[in-house]
């Protein structure tokens, strides 16, 4: 059952630089492990990651097997108005989760 | 040996071969050819300059299946300046790339964190492209005790 695990302030300053911490449970299969009896571990990774503000697009990351298993990503963005902060995972085998979090600019 | 001094046309053939097979037989890991055109689809033809970019990842790791790395580009962040992307790049796992991560002038801070596989003990390169497209990059060596990839699935 995927989750994820989102941290954004719930409120900041007009203009200030917020930090948002996101956190995919996800098994990030690197397809080149292979099993006992020898036959290849399909790849099953997250392979893209969006974030968007008010339907606009603010960070966005391509992710590849060496990233460790659930995926875990920082960065910043600057808020100027109050909104919702939409995050979407995209990978294999039709992998796709959102969520969202709010965020009280005063 | 009598004819020790000089190669026999049989001794130079084994020798060749042998060097043959020792360049042939080797691990599946990233080239350096595999690294450098993985960073040439990225800058094209561009030069890539060392500065800017600050690459923070443990120079020791014991576990190499979850390294936390940190990367941040010194940039004023406004409309005119910023950081269009990052890209980071290894030289001994399966494939060159680790990840891609595009921001913009919003960011505030061109800063990023995340966790990453190392395969074996290794240089990491993170490469910043800038609003004015220069490349900018930042290399650092890390030991790994414990590689990832490596261990047998279940």
């Amino acid at each position: 059952m995927p989750s994820a695990l989102i941290n954004v302030p719930a409120k900041a300053k007009r203009g200030s630089v917020i930090e948002i911490k996101t956190l995919m449970s996800h098994i990030m299969e690197t397809g080149y492990r292979h099993t006992a009896s020898g036959s290849v571990v399909p790849r099953d990774i997250i392979t893209s990651f969006i974030c968007r503000f008010n339907g606009k697009e603010v960070f966005r990351a391509d992710l590849y097997p060496a990233i460790a298993a659930n995926p875990f990503i920082t960065f910043f963005t600057t808020v100027t108005e109050s909104g919702k902060f939409e995050f979407e995972w995209i990978g294999d085998k039709g992998f796709s989760e959102t969520t969202q979090a709010s965020i009280t600019v005063e | 040996m009598a004819n020790s001094d000089h190669t026999t046309r049989r001794t130079f053939l084994s020798l060749t071969s042998g060097a043959a097979a020792l360049v042939i037989v080797r691990p599946v890991d990233a080239t350096p050819a595999m690294l450098s055109a993985a960073v040439r689809n990225v800058v094209g033809e561009a030069d890539v300059h060392t500065g800017k970019v600050k690459l923070d990842i443990p120079p020791l790791v014991e576990n190499g299946n979850t390294v936390p790395m940190t990367i941040s580009v010194t940039s004023p962040m406004t409309a005119d300046e910023y950081v269009k992307s990052i890209h980071v790049f290894n030289e001994k796992n399966p494939q060159p790339n680790i990840g891609n991560f595009y921001l913009g002038p919003r960011a505030g801070r061109a800063q990023v964190s995340t966790r990453i596989r190392l395969a074996d003990s290794q240089k990491v390169t993170a490469i910043a492209r800038l609003s004015d497209d220069t490349f900018w990059s930042a290399t650092a060596d890390v030991v790994v005790t414990l590689a990832a990839c490596t261990e047998e699935a279940i």
